[in-house]
């Protein structure tokens, strides 16, 4: 399903060239629950926004459901964004001024889904994440677990094909960032693809498959026998 | 992206950061109000000039003697001759034309006026009866000069309304006798109080028959001849002929024939365009209010980096997003300008209402004007912002926390 091949990515800083990815070849399948691990600076991030395009390789190919997304242009890649990559972020990244319902509704929004169509959907994900009377509170008045439940349910609203998390356990504590994990494993067996970025050994360990990065390259690439 | 939701999120943006949004309709709405209130002014300005020139008559036509030159000097002038004088016969011939209604001689003079103890100098108009009719006066008491010859010097006069006052008090002034100069004159009517029209005070003159005046000045000639044309579209014929005709009986051109419409227009454009002009200079602090509003969304823009970057991360399109941030200025100044126009109606009522005279009142196309440019700077300068935004790299956005 996401195939990258021979993909580089560098940076200018200042008149020096540096590279974030070195050459890197990944195949992803369709379901796939995959960690990205490996210390500041190995490239997670970048390789995680060029998986999910907000960041476009320097040289090599990624194919999206065989489709050469690089060569998309910028309309084309927010559409595919749209409709085929949930996004959850360390720091939830919540419109402060729309309530948890308003934010979840907000994919909804930006695709043109009409208002009569949208409120069931999003309804029925604040029902499924038990969030149903947090529905009209403001994220300043949600607890972080709860906030980035509302994140994980505005990234699944368009029933995306792949769901990517970077760090989304980062700011939690051990308790509400387990909770959290359960939820998107959730979603991993509801077929979802599911690529998360961690830090934590704890939580990249229950991936079905371990990416390590050293220095914008895959160190390891271990896959485990599911359990 | 339907529109309803477009204005939705927009508003709610708006909503959210609610001092920017109120100091930007601020600085908007001033403007647009300077503008209103301004042109309110010049406008109220130029309704009050014309409507003292229509208070000293309508169809105006007025004659006065010597030639005016463009150059402002008649050649006459240059040579040391005076222009020949016009006289009561001059004015009694205008009657022959159609397109006149009637006329009246004019010719004023100083004199002493008094009554037992009491007198004053009094500025002394010597005319017919049809002064009363063409200049748009009204009696207070008793009637105005008498028709008839306008050669004979009937002893009789019409005050002022102050004049009478100052000189006769809480007495009977109709029938009463005034001494004026060396003459005596019967007062037969006393003019309604009008104050002052055009820097001319109606109640500080006396007015008698044209043949006493000239008699008491010991002259023959006329300061003017007023005409009043038949209708607003026999002005320029009523013009024409009257000048035809004086030409005629002194043998070549040397009387300016003006018509009130040639000086009121010119009042009109002198005024028209210093309201233009103060609308002009009070639409520059509209431009001021649109860079204004282009800076304080530039800040928003870098203020929302997170949010724009979380839009694209959804799925939004730049255009999209350019749309967003254009809708909100758009928004924006169409509230602050409806607002600045509100502000300023009101403050031209009050203007009113302090200044009653002065007819205050925003003409509709300095209104129109005001909110096309507040909408229309609000609109141009918040390009750019937008642009900024939906240019944003998604990345870096939400690499921050």
């Amino acid at each position: 399903m996401i195939r990258l091949e021979h993909v580089c990515r560098s940076f200018n800083v200042g008149d020096q060239q540096v590279a974030a990815l070195r050459d890197l070849n990944i195949d992803i399948g369709a379901g796939e629950y995959v960690s990205i691990m490996g210390p500041s600076g190995s490239g997670k991030s970048t390789l995680l926004n060029m998986i999910g395009l907000l960041d476009r390789p320097t040289s090599g190919t990624y194919r999206l459901d065989g489709v050469d997304v690089t060569a998309l242009d910028e309309v084309q890649q927010a559409q595919v964004r749209r409709d085929k990559i949930g996004f959850v972020f360390q720091f939830f990244h919540l419109v402060p001024r729309l309530s948890a319902a308003m934010n979840i509704e907000l994919p909804l929004i930006l695709a043109g889904v009409p208002p009569e169509e949208r409120k069931p959907r999003v309804a029925e994900l604040l029902a499924s994440y038990g969030l149903s009377n947090r529905a009209d509170h403001r994220p300043e008045q949600l607890s972080g677990g709860q906030r980035q439940r509302v994140a994980i349910a505005r990234a699944t609203i368009m029933r995306p094909a792949v769901l990517l998390a970077d760090e989304p356990t980062g700011n939690l504590d051990r308790a509400t960032g387990r909770e959290v994990m359960t939820l998107l494993e959730g979603l991993v067996e509801r077929g979802v693809t599911l690529i998360l970025v961690t830090h934590d050994h704890e939580i990249g360990d229950r991936a079905g498959r371990s990416l390590v990065m050293v220095d914008g390259q895959l160190e390891s690439d271990s896959k485990r026998v599911a359990p | 992206m339907n529109l309803a939701d477009t204005l939705q999120f927009a508003s709610g943006s708006l909503r959210g950061a609610r001092t920017r949004t109120l100091l930007m309709m601020l600085a908007m709405a001033i403007g647009v109000a300077a503008v209103v209130i301004l042109t309110a002014l010049g406008e109220g300005a130029r309704r009050y000039v014309i409507g003292q020139f229509s208070s000293l008559g309508s169809n105006l036509v007025i004659v006065f003697p010597g030639r005016t030159e463009t150059a402002g000097v008649s050649p006459g002038m240059l040579l040391g001759q005076i222009p020949r004088e016009l006289i009561l016969e001059d004015a009694q011939a205008l009657a022959r034309s159609t397109a006149i209604r009637r006329y009246a001689p004019l010719s004023i003079g100083a004199a002493q006026a008094s009554n037992g103890a009491l007198n004053r100098e009094v500025v002394v108009l010597g005319s017919t009866a049809s002064l009363l009719a063409i200049r748009h006066m009204s009696m207070g008491e008793g009637s105005f000069l008498p028709e008839g010859d306008a050669r004979i010097a009937t002893p009789v006069c019409v005050l002022g309304s102050k004049i009478s006052r100052e000189l006769f008090g809480a007495q009977r002034v109709v029938g009463s006798w005034l001494r004026l100069g060396d003459r005596r004159c019967r007062v037969v009517g006393i003019l309604a109080g009008q104050g002052m029209s055009m820097g001319f005070n109606t109640d500080e003159v006396v007015i008698v028959p044209i043949a006493s005046a000239h008699q008491m000045f010991n002259t023959r000639s006329l300061l003017r001849i007023l005409i009043e044309a038949n209708s607003r579209e026999q002005i320029i014929p009523a013009r024409d002929e009257a000048e035809r005709i004086l030409t005629e009986r002194h043998g070549e051109r040397d009387v300016t024939v003006v018509t009130q419409d040639a000086v009121l227009a010119t009042f009109d454009r002198i005024l028209s365009a210093l309201t233009l002009a103060v609308g002009g200079i009070a639409s520059i602090s509209l431009a001021v209010a649109g860079i204004l509003i282009m800076n304080v969304m530039l800040i928003a823009v870098s203020q929302r980096t997170q949010e724009i970057g979380l839009l694209k991360a959804l799925g939004a399109p730049p255009a999209q997003i350019r749309r967003l941030f254009f809708v909100e200025a758009a928004m924006l100044s169409l509230l602050a300008s409806v607002a600045g126009w509100l502000l300023g109606e009101l403050g031209s009522s009050i203007i009113g209402h302090l200044y009653p005279t002065l007819p205050v009142g925003a003409p509709w196309w300095a209104v129109l004007a005001a909110l096309g440019t507040a909408l229309g700077t609000g609109i141009l300068f918040s390009v750019m912002p937008a642009r900024r935004a939906a240019q944003l790299d998604p990345v870096l956005a939400l690499a921050r926390r």
